[in-house]
């Protein structure tokens, strides 16, 4: 992870305001207004896609593969994640959607929810072993181990080792495509994830999970969307059917994964801010204190994955629509084969702490930065207004003391320099006025001083 | 190193739902300035106790955190009730909390017990019906 995190989220300078409302909503303050338009931190940007929901004038967007892509791959395995099914109106039948999956050139079509069941299963044997630390938190949510990564150093140990359901569904999907068709070679293969959200996209181009990415191709689940609605139309009763049951289903809404560990001791959480607001308190809580809390699963979209930032439906329609399609379905068709987790399914390190937030690796500097940045921000307005590019005053301070910005950007103080400026020159203006006109005419000064004041 | 840095912060007392932020806001100056995880885990959890005992007992009240060159202070003043038996205030599951605020799941009776024990050194400067003042330290 030292290298350079690559970002899903990129900003259409052109359509850029440069208006503070995104400014305002990223959860890391990784927003600038520079030069009129935003400017996203890498370094801090957790890839949540708060900025892409709220921009007024739609000038971020997601980054992703578009479904050209699948020419690069002589077999193409499609990973449609649960949510996906939620997206439809009037679907009975989730065949309808892996049937349309082939009908766009997909080869074969492995469920992500079939794997998540064998998550499911892992955790519940994971979550009763004697040296972990608890509570586990779950790895599903890449903004979420992100965000813990930057800022929960002590927390890092509680995110559960085994991956996420995604890269084990590419993983199982590889192996069938290679046992079923010998002749095929690795890069023959291509595994290709339906994403509802950039925060999955990035995670897969960062290469965060395992040695060897599983999976090749990350598409945006709209896109998909719109080409199985051109497909889907013409179907008759579907040959496919879908393999996964319940268990695998629930995953695309909060507590459909905390459900599924069968203990009551978990805390289910949505929406970035609250998932930031529950860190925060498992942060500075004694274990002790927590109740005897075994499982966290945070989601950072609200919903879950129903509200990611590439989904098209509305997260609580596509939640009842999913309600409706597991109706039938067996609990947890997809169990692993022994009670042994294989290496493959580990992340490939620990979660480590990576302190961005630093001011200096030199703990003197540090020091003397943060007094100039209190005492910068005792001057300031402390109105968070964002006119200076910044999304709070101590934000600013911070800029100003990195040498990102200067003090002059702030409107509020530029505007009482110029209130000053103006009676000063006022003053002025009138005094020089005075000296030479008062010995010749007193009487054709006095309107307009009268004037000016006005 | 240079002079020791200060924050000082206002407890509300009448909020709940804002209480434990002035902690928050102190763990992110420590990672800011980089201390190590461990640290920042002690100051934190000890400051968030304090803080929670200031809102539910005193009404709120002023926390002081003071980074110097060896050592983190942590003074928290309130004007609340006092203390009147400190040892038995620091008996772990003791508390005096209303039935309302254990609901909230708070009051355990650890707030005390969990700052001493995550502080390397804590005095209890207390007067019944004039307030209390808790210093911590945590040395680095």
């Amino acid at each position: 992870m030292s290298k350079q995190y690559q970002h899903s989220v990129s900003l259409e300078v052109e359509k850029c305001k440069g208006c503070t409302t995104c400014l305002k909503r990223c959860p890391t303050e990784a927003i600038r207004i520079r030069d009129g338009h935003a400017v996203i931190q890498s370094d801090r940007c957790i890839d949540c896609g708060e900025c892409i929901r709220v921009c007024p004038y739609k000038a971020k967007k997601a980054i992703h593969d578009d479904l050209a892509c699948l020419s690069r791959f002589k077999y193409k395995v499609a990973l449609p994640p649960p949510s996906l099914y939620g997206q439809f109106d009037r679907l009975d039948n989730i065949g309808y959607i892996l049937q349309g999956l082939k009908e766009l050139g997909f080869d074969d079509v492995f469920e992500v929810a079939c794997a998540a069941e064998l998550v499911s299963a892992y955790t519940r044997q994971y979550i009763k072993r004697s040296d972990v630390k608890k509570p586990v938190i779950s790895s599903a949510c890449p903004t979420i181990t992100r965000m813990i990564s930057m800022n929960y150093p002590y927390l890092c140990e509680n995110i559960m080792p085994i991956l996420p359901p995604v890269d084990i569904a590419a993983y199982l999907a590889r192996e069938k495509a290679k046992r079923e068709h010998p002749e095929l070679t690795d890069e023959d293969i291509g595994i290709v994830f339906i994403s509802p959200c950039p925060s999955k996209v990035s995670y897969v181009k960062n290469d965060f999970s395992a040695e060897r990415n599983y999976i090749d191709a990350v598409v945006s689940m709209r896109d998909v969307y719109f080409a199985l609605l051109d497909v889907m139309k013409k179907q008759e009763e579907p040959f496919e059917t879908t393999a996964s049951g319940l268990i695998g289903i629930g995953w695309a809404t909060t507590g459909g994964e905390s459900t599924a560990v069968f203990n009551d001791r978990y805390l289910a959480a949505d929406g970035i801010e609250n998932c930031i607001r529950v860190l925060d308190q498992l942060d500075q809580t004694e274990e002790a204190d927590m109740g005897g809390l075994e499982f966290v699963e945070l989601n950072a979209c609200s919903s879950g994955c129903v509200g990611g930032a590439m989904t098209v439906a509305n997260p609580y329609i596509a939640k009842a629509k999913l309600h409706t399609l597991k109706r039938y379905l067996p609990v947890s068709p997809n169990q692993p084969a022994s009670e042994w987790i294989p290496d493959e399914f580990f992340f490939k390190s620990s979660i480590e702490y990576n302190p961005y937030i630093r001011l200096s690796p030199d703990r003197s500097e540090a020091f003397r930065m943060m007094s100039e940045i209190e005492s910068i921000r005792e001057g300031l307005p402390n109105i968070d207004c964002g006119s200076c590019g910044a999304p709070t005053c101590m934000a600013f301070a911070e800029d100003i003391v990195k040498g990102e910005t200067t003090a002059d950007e702030c409107t509020v103080i530029l505007k009482k320099m110029f209130h000053e400026y103006l009676e000063e020159h006022k003053d002025r203006a009138v005094n020089e006025k005075r000296r030479p006109l008062s010995p010749t005419s007193n009487a054709s000064d006095e309107p307009n001083e009268g004037g000016t004041n006005a | 190193m240079n002079e020791p840095i200060r924050f000082h912060f206002d407890v509300d007392g009448e909020n709940f739902s804002s209480a434990g932020e002035a902690s928050v806001t102190v763990k992110k100056r420590l990672r800011q300035l980089g201390y190590p995880p461990d640290v920042i885990r002690k100051v934190s959890v000890a400051m968030y106790e304090g803080e929670i005992n200031m809102v539910i007992h005193a009404h709120g009240g002023e926390a002081d955190i003071e980074v110097g060159k060896s050592e983190i202070v942590i003074i928290l003043r309130d004007k609340g009730p006092g203390i009147a038996n400190v040892d038995l205030a620091m008996q772990e599951g003791y508390s005096t909390a209303r039935d309302n605020i254990r609901a909230l799941g708070f009051g355990a009776g650890m707030g005390l017990p969990n700052m001493k024990k995550y502080t390397d050194s804590m005095h209890i400067d207390t007067e019944v019906g004039v307030g209390t003042t808790i210093t911590m330290k945590v040395l680095l």
